[in-house]
């Protein structure tokens, strides 16, 4: 009868490597993990339970708190969520439409930044780190400049964008992403072919495409076990089904296939952006549906009809017809999606976010399974999680 | 695509299905609670909505049933939505767990569980998750006030 | 005035305990304790461009060898426990920084969770207001913390068990 005994630790929620506060419980044999059972919850602010005590333009601000390394893409989902239950989805003007993709693929960019530098941090490579960051502030003054804060936006609103974008900016933006990929070159430089990161993250992490889509793995962790799927290309939202881009799929379905799964989306991202910044052309920004829209300052100062709409909108809030939609967006981390039940008042019935990080999760203790504790917090890294997204 | 997922649903289950809306061009199904497993293993098998995106909760506090368990599901290789819902009653909170069906609804049944107060029949693991193990109360629920039962709404400075 | 017993008052002293308030504050070690959106700000001003270590700040993972916990980001219910704990494991001198809205009073978060400030349970020495506070105000709140350390006096004394530090 085989008698050993598996010794329970406890790893985290104050742990250097757990990307946030996450509690893991593991049950070891020797250095092989046999269980790994994480806790969640040490981050639920209630989100969900305050968002409906505010109007629809209240909440936006808190889905920036959300996934906190890509704010502008949970704004994106809710307004986009937002204007589909007004139905005034095909009301959005073209230079909204492409700022707003503009926009989503710096926040990939900037999110894919993070990651690599805190996965490429835990597994011992602290330059990447500090490289990683110093391309982030440049992305992060782009953000300051458009919408006035480096990392909680709140830049979208129903019905478009809360400002244009300042003059000068464009070429800002090109010349930044025509610099990514040589940064994007020196990162592979630095990890790719050192046998030191090959010998931490190859075959560790497996899950098959099965057990990914029955587990409700999404993003980039789905894209590396070699299912297709990508909600920019199947589902399109805000003019994506104009750009040319390709959908990463990698069979590997282990570390090393999601490391390069996501270095290839930063690439594509890139490609992407030189897309929309050719596709922007003057125009407006907001949508014309009075009764939702704030009005511009000249109108609300001089017509009664602008004072009127801008005292109620803000005062009361607009009210949608009473339903529910669901829109999901493709977040860097995966899909993340919006589920709005409105009443007819001007705050949300019940508003349930599908927290990428959070489903992506329930694959950890699958992944683990038989590995090393080194390998645990190689495969937290490249799980990509965020705990603002899983406790929400 | 989801349109004929619902008619093809309604032929095979007749009874179960008590109603089918269309809005904003979503297909919601609702059907009776008592059924959810086999409903949604034949849209799983038969239909091939084989994604779960996501599992949530509604509170209708006032109507009965005053629960709504909500099901959202994606067809990968369709590209095609569909959202199931199941009424549950105030009295008799339970629902069979799909997690036989698909794995991904087993944190997501646990967070019900845990912020609204609908137990799951024969789920692995019923626990709460969000919350601290120790916590009285379902905080979702709409007679639960959004400061916590111990704290009134902040007003202001008032000295 | 009062009972509490000093190493004296007078030029050698105080000239001792200047240079243990200054070695002090130009060497604070935080612990690495991010908890949400501020974490991520603090670790962009440990970054290249707002460089934490030309400040003397080295981040340590273990709470024995910290002296600083920047709380940074929002603190809930069931985390308050864990940080009492480590708190707790910190070695005198310790200096406690709320960076950020959450850790000062809650911040927008005014749910049935959220504890409303860590001043609830840790005694705060400077609060950082923001959300998330930029790094030039992290970098302004750890120099009002070095300024409020270099007003200590006794401080040499207390290193050497006699009498306790007297805050300024």
């Amino acid at each position: 009868m085989a008698n050993f005994e598996t010794m329970t630790i406890n790893m985290g929620p104050q742990h250097p490597s757990t990307h946030g506060v996450l509690r893991l419980v593991l049950e070891l044999d020797g250095e092989i993990v046999r269980k790994a059972t994480p806790h969640v919850g040490y981050l639920h602010r209630g989100i969900e339970k305050l968002s409906e005590h505010r109007t629809y333009h209240q909440i936006l601000p808190l889905t920036d708190r959300l996934d906190y390394l890509a704010p502008m893409h949970n704004n994106l989902g809710y307004v986009l969520a937002v204007e589909k239950l007004l139905g005034i989805t095909n009301e959005i003007p073209e230079r909204a439409q492409v700022v707003r993709v503009l926009l989503a693929e710096l926040t990939r960019l900037k999110s894919h930044l993070v990651w690599l530098a805190c996965h490429a941090l835990d597994i011992g490579a602290m330059t990447v780190f500090i490289y990683c960051f110093r391309e982030r502030e440049h992305i992060m003054n782009i953000y300051e400049k458009i919408s006035g804060a480096r990392m909680t936006s709140n830049y979208f609103r129903v019905g478009g964008l809360s400002a244009d974008l300042p003059a000068g900016l464009e070429k800002e933006i090109r010349d930044f992403v025509n610099s990514m990929p040589e940064h994007i070159k020196t990162y592979e430089g630095l990890l790719t072919g050192n046998k030191i990161w090959q010998k931490r993250i190859m075959g560790v992490g497996h899950i098959s495409a099965e057990d990914a889509i029955d587990l409700g793995v999404t993003g980039p962790c789905l894209r590396a076990s070699g299912v297709d799927w990508d909600l920019r290309r199947d589902q399109p939202y805000s003019g994506y089904e104009n750009y040319d881009f390709e959908v990463v799929v990698d069979d590997g379905c282990d570390t090393w296939a999601r490391y390069h799964c996501r270095l290839k989306e930063m690439r594509e991202a890139c490609k992407l952006i030189h897309q929309a910044l050719d596709k922007l052309k003057p125009g407006p920004i907001l949508a014309d549906v009075p009764k939702v829209v704030l009005p511009p300052k000249q109108e609300t100062t001089n017509t009664i009809e602008g004072l009127i709409h801008h005292f109620k909108i803000i005062s009361e809030g607009f009210k949608p017809d009473a339903g529910e939609v669901y829109v999901g967006v493709e977040n860097p981390k995966g899909e993340v999606g919006y589920y709005l039940v409105s009443d007819g008042s001007p705050r949300p019935y019940r508003m349930k976010i599908r927290p990428a990080c959070f489903i992506n999760l329930q694959a950890l203790p699958k992944m683990v399974e038989g590995s090393m504790i080194a390998d645990v917090v190689a495969v937290i890294g490249t799980l990509d999680i965020v705990l603002g997204e899983i406790d929400r | 695509m989801s349109v004929q997922a619902a008619d093809k649903l309604k032929d095979k289950f007749g009874d179960t299905v008590l109603e089918t809306i269309e809005f904003r061009g979503e297909t919601t199904v609702v059907v009776k609670k008592e059924e959810i497993v086999a409903v949604c293993a034949f849209l799983k098998e038969e239909l091939g909505f084989n994604f779960l995106t996501d599992l949530c909760s509604v509170d209708y506090m006032g109507q009965a049933p005053r629960f709504m368990v909500v099901y959202q599901l994606y067809n990968i290789g369709t590209h095609a939505r569909l959202r199931v819902k199941a009424p549950v009653e105030e009295s008799d909170a339970r629902i069979d767990t799909v997690c036989g069906v698909w794995g991904a609804a087993n944190w997501m049944e646990r967070e019900a569980w845990d912020l609204m107060g609908i137990s799951f029949n024969n789920h692995p693991d019923p626990r709460r998750i969000l919350m601290p193990d120790d916590w009285e109360g379902h905080p979702l629920r709409k007679d639960y006030p959004v400061q916590g039962p111990d704290r009134e709404p902040y007003q202001g400075r008032t000295e | 005035m009062g009972v509490e017993e000093t190493l004296g008052n007078n030029i050698i002293t105080t000239s001792l305990d200047k240079v243990v308030n200054w070695s002090r504050s130009r060497s604070l070690w935080p612990l690495t304790f991010g908890l949400a959106c501020c974490a991520i700000e603090m670790m962009a001003t440990g970054a290249a461009r707002f460089d934490l270590d030309r400040f003397g700040v080295l981040f340590r993972a273990s709470p024995r060898q910290a002296d600083l916990i920047v709380i940074a980001g929002t603190v809930t219910k069931k985390m308050l426990p864990v940080i009492e704990t480590v708190y707790e494991q910190m070695p005198e001198p310790r200096y406690v920084i709320a960076m950020g809205a959450c850790a000062c009073s809650g911040g927008i978060f005014d749910t049935y969770s959220t504890v409303q400030g860590i001043d609830e349970s840790l005694p705060v020495d400077v609060y950082i207001p923001g959300c998330p506070p930029r790094p030039e105000g992290l970098l302004y709140g750890l120099m009002k913390l070095q300024e409020k350390i270099m007003k200590e006096q006794n401080s040499f004394g207390a290193s050497l068990g006699v009498g306790e530090r007297i805050n300024g």
